[in-house]
């Protein structure tokens, strides 16, 4: 329900409503889109990025020098939480062929293919196989196959939406396999929206010029993780999993090849030691760095470790100054604050208006623009909401929907939104749902080539952790599609790579190297990644912990 | 409860509107010991809140991973009930307890061999045979979803309705744990569901067109016309094209 506060400005909502639908009907845009002078401008004033303390120079590592988001700046500039010297280096806990840090969806996928390619792996994991972000995604995956689509028009709309600094040969491989990915996850038993004709139901999305994002419901990422995640369990002679085991730093070999790492039980706070001929990343992205203090839509295990991990042992890192802040996280209650509401609800007819109820943006623009949108309109114009709180939000009217697409829509194909607002007697079918951006996707990440290789032998990434795809700026429905893209190659390339290739002596050379480093270039600090996860206990609490220590943001 | 006070911490000014009341706070009995916690927080907000460091019992945080699978017990009430940590609100004087994990085991099968009908299901969940209809798994679900249907639906061989009521079933394993006939529900959903995807789907026939084209290397020359333009030149192709 909302506060009485709230309740002259959803009449507005409601008194502009009829005339909204009639302008969303009429086919025309509903709001000018923006020219690129007009996107560059309210991004250069109003997105967080652009914020003169969001980014900084680092000072170590092979991207010494360059300016990256301050928060990752200050993760990579950190302690490793072991030392070279606890560990007896000759005779490892486990070895196998791949090593694929990260059960989310590109871990689960490179297993799947690694496998078919003839390699055992071990799926070092935090949570639970499938605590990920690939769990959460709701609006769906993009993939041209339609008629009016093709692969070469996907890749224009993801370059654009990127700014155009995406690399051409991974935009290319993304787009080009999309159409494949369908089929293989169809096969594997995913179930996708259709038409009664069994064609595939597409919808528009941010940045698209076709309709081409395909979903399950709005329960497009559980599906498709559980069906990954069911597959990976047909196959325990080859693929172990370790759950509660995170990978906390890598081993090279003496001549710099990726060996393997080190896995950390949670529960026991036990060290192992893995050695492996190949390496994936595969651990996701950053939202629980809670960049800025923004909240996030990221799952509990999205603190950023692979990017640390790789660096530590060499890797280039790409386009780490740029954060994906998604325009329509949630605002109110404050229970579900930061959660996210799909793009899909825009894709559908959705619309973001202001305090008065009237539209100041055109929903679809490219996320980052989105977002600058919202947040000029709030704190520049002053004319969004603000919550008991103290959080802005804009409305995001989803009742037109009901009227655009037929009554009934929102519970058929939104029933996970539904359910998230009813229980706090907001009924998304009558009433808008208030919004601002969410802390929600890690645009760059480990650099890597269409084989998910990495500067290090040996060493692949795939899926959010890696930079490169998505330029600066990631679209919807483009993770979902790029997490299974490179999740195979990676499978696929790293297995090959694996078949032949010959391992020194482990080592932990490079953590002692590294912390040679960071002390001298001067830097003091009491920070140490990876962080695993991130800590919620309040103040007062610690405050009375008087014998814990605390290692990061871990007791 | 999320972590940060306010949406936009460090870039706007934004002081609350309302000054917010005096927080109304709840006791509340975690693992039987109690708490003192903000009255209108989640059971997970309320469990970091009272100063659990979590590492079981969260995933998504948001209701899709089925993680945080609670019971509880309210004041005067013999009833059991059951929600997600993460999205269902404390009350005062609430019992609670996380379940941590779920015992269940699952059979080892290969999709490419199976067929979407009852022998399937019987050969693979035999006990959901042995489901006596009581409906204690649907009352359990927090999700709401019609459980026994689809248990009932599986023993028919309606592999269709199985993955169509069980759709948004988030494995969280609590109608599991209820079961006087202990039957694993999540495990016949995601079976059914997978059935259904791979047997029983109605056939794309633009999507295998497509997968023709692309090996047929059908795109590649206008790919590598794009790959060697210019930023300016692919700028402009861009802010040209037109939209669906
Ligand atoms: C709420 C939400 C909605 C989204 N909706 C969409 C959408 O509609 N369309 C779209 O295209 N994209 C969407 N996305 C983005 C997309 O889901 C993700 O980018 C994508 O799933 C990432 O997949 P991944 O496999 O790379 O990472 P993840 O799925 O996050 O998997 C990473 C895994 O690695 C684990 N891990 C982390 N650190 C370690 C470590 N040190 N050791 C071992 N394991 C570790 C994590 O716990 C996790 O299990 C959404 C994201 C969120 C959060
Ligand atoms: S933490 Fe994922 S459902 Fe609650």
């Amino acid at each position: 329900m909302y506060p009485e506060f709230m309740h002259d400005s959803l009449k507005k909502v409601e008194a502009t409503r009829a005339r909204r639908i009639e302008l969303e009907r009429s086919g025309k845009n509903v709001f000018p889109p923006m020219s690129a002078e007009e996107r560059e401008d309210v991004l250069k004033k109003f997105h967080p990025d652009y914020k003169a303390d969001s980014r900084r120079t680092i000072r170590v590592g092979p991207n010494k020098g360059e300016v990256l988001t301050t928060e990752v700046a200050d993760m990579l500039e950190s302690h490793t939480r072991i030392g070279a010297a606890m560990f007896d280096l000759s005779s490892p806990d486990y070895e196998t062929d791949l090593l694929i840090v990260g059960g989310g969806g590109a871990g689960c996928a490179a297993a799947i293919v690694g496998r078919e390619h003839g390699t055992k792996s071990i799926i070092s994991t935090k949570l639970r196989l499938g605590d990920a972000n690939s769990m959460m995604s709701q609006g769906g995956m993009q993939a041209a196959v339609t008629a009016k689509d093709s692969p070469t028009i996907h890749y224009l709309d993801a370059l654009g939406g990127g700014h155009f600094d995406n690399k051409a040969d991974l935009v290319r491989a993304l787009t080009e396999d999309g159409p494949e990915v369908v089929k293989w996850l169809e096969d594997l038993g995913v179930v996708w929206d259709k038409n009664p004709d069994g064609s595939m139901y597409v919808l528009h999305g941010g940045g698209t010029s076709r309709k081409r994002m395909h979903s399950c419901r709005d329960y497009t990422g559980a599906i498709i993780m559980r069906t990954l995640m069911d597959e990976v369990r047909n196959h325990p002679d080859d693929i172990q999993i370790l759950e509660f085991m995170p990978t906390i730093e890598l081993f090279l070999d003496e001549k710099g090849r990726c060996a393997g790492g080190v896995l950390y039980n949670l529960e026991t706070e036990e060290y192992f030691t893995v050695k492996a001929k190949a390496v994936i990343i595969a651990t996701g992205g950053y939202g629980r760095l809670h960049i800025r203090g923004f909240d996030t839509t990221n799952h509990y295990g999205a603190t950023g470790d692979g990017l640390v991990m790789a660096y530590r042992a060499g890797a280039n890192l790409l386009y780490m100054d740029s954060v994906q802040y998604h325009p329509t996280g949630a605002s109110f209650p404050e229970q579900i604050a930061g959660f996210l509401i799909t793009e899909k609800i825009r894709g559908a007819g959705g619309q973001p208006l202001n305090k008065s109820g009237e539209l100041f943006v055109w929903p679809r623009e490219p996320r980052d623009v989105e977002s600058a949108a919202f947040i000029r309109e709030c704190l520049e114009r002053q004319n969004g909401i603000q919550t008991p709180s103290g959080r802005w939000g804009v409305w995001l009217d989803s009742p037109v929907i009901e009227v655009i697409q037929g009554a009934g829509y929102i519970n058929k194909n939104f029933p996970a939104m539904y359910r998230q607002f009813i229980r706090y007697n907001i009924d998304i079918t009558k009433e808008p749902m208030l919004v601002y951006p969410s802390l929600h996707y890690q645009n760059g990440g480990v650099e890597i080539n269409d084989r998910c290789e990495t500067n290090v032998k040996g060493l692949y990434v795939a899926g959010e952790a890696s930079g490169g795809v998505h330029g600066r700026n990631r679209l919807m429905g483009n993770s979902v599609l790029d997490y299974n893209v490179f999740g195979r190659r990676a499978g696929r390339y790293a297995a090959e790579y694996a078949r032949t290739a010959v391992l020194g002596k482990l080592s932990l050379d490079h953590l002692t190297a590294y912390e040679e480093e960071l002390q001298k270039a001067g830097i003091v600090t009491d920070r140490i990644a990876p962080v695993l996860l991130p800590s919620y206990t309040p103040e007062e609490v610690k405050k009375r912990q008087f014998t814990a220590h605390y290692e990061g943001t871990l007791r | 409860m999320s972590a940060t006070k306010a949406n936009v911490k460090k870039d706007a000014k934004a002081k609350p509107a309302k000054k917010e009341p005096d927080k109304a706070m709840a006791t509340v009995y975690i693992m039987g010991k109690a708490y003192r916690v903000p009255a209108d927080a989640t059971i997970m907000g309320a469990i970091e809140y009272a100063g659990y460091q979590i590492k079981r019992g969260a995933g998504c945080r948001e209701g899709f991973c089925g993680a945080c699978a609670t019971v509880y017990r309210l004041p005067g009430d013999y009833k059991i009930y059951t929600g997600m940590a993460c999205m269902t609100l404390v009350q005062d004087g609430m019992y609670l307890s996380q379940i941590p994990a779920i015992p269940a085991q699952r059979p080892v099968y290969d999709l490419s061999e199976l067929k979407a009908n009852v022998q399937t299901f019987q050969k693979l969940y035999p006990e959901i045979f042995r489901c006596v209809a009581c409906n204690t798994c649907t009352k359990a679900c927090p999700q709401e979803l019609e459980v026994m249907d689809y248990i009932q639906a599986a023993k028919r061989g309606d592999v269709e309705k199985v993955m169509d009521l069980s759709f948004d079933c988030l494995s969280c394993g609590l109608c599991a744990i209820r079961c006087p006939a202990e039957i694993v529900h999540y495990n016949v959903g995601i079976l059914g569901r997978r059935l259904f995807g791979r047997y029983l789907r109605k056939n794309s026939d633009h999507l295998d067109k497509r997968i023709a084209e692309v090996k047929d290397k059908k795109f590649d020359r206008e790919y590598k016309e794009m790959m060697k333009m210019s930023k300016d030149e692919l700028k402009k192709k861009y802010y040209a094209r037109d939209n669906e």
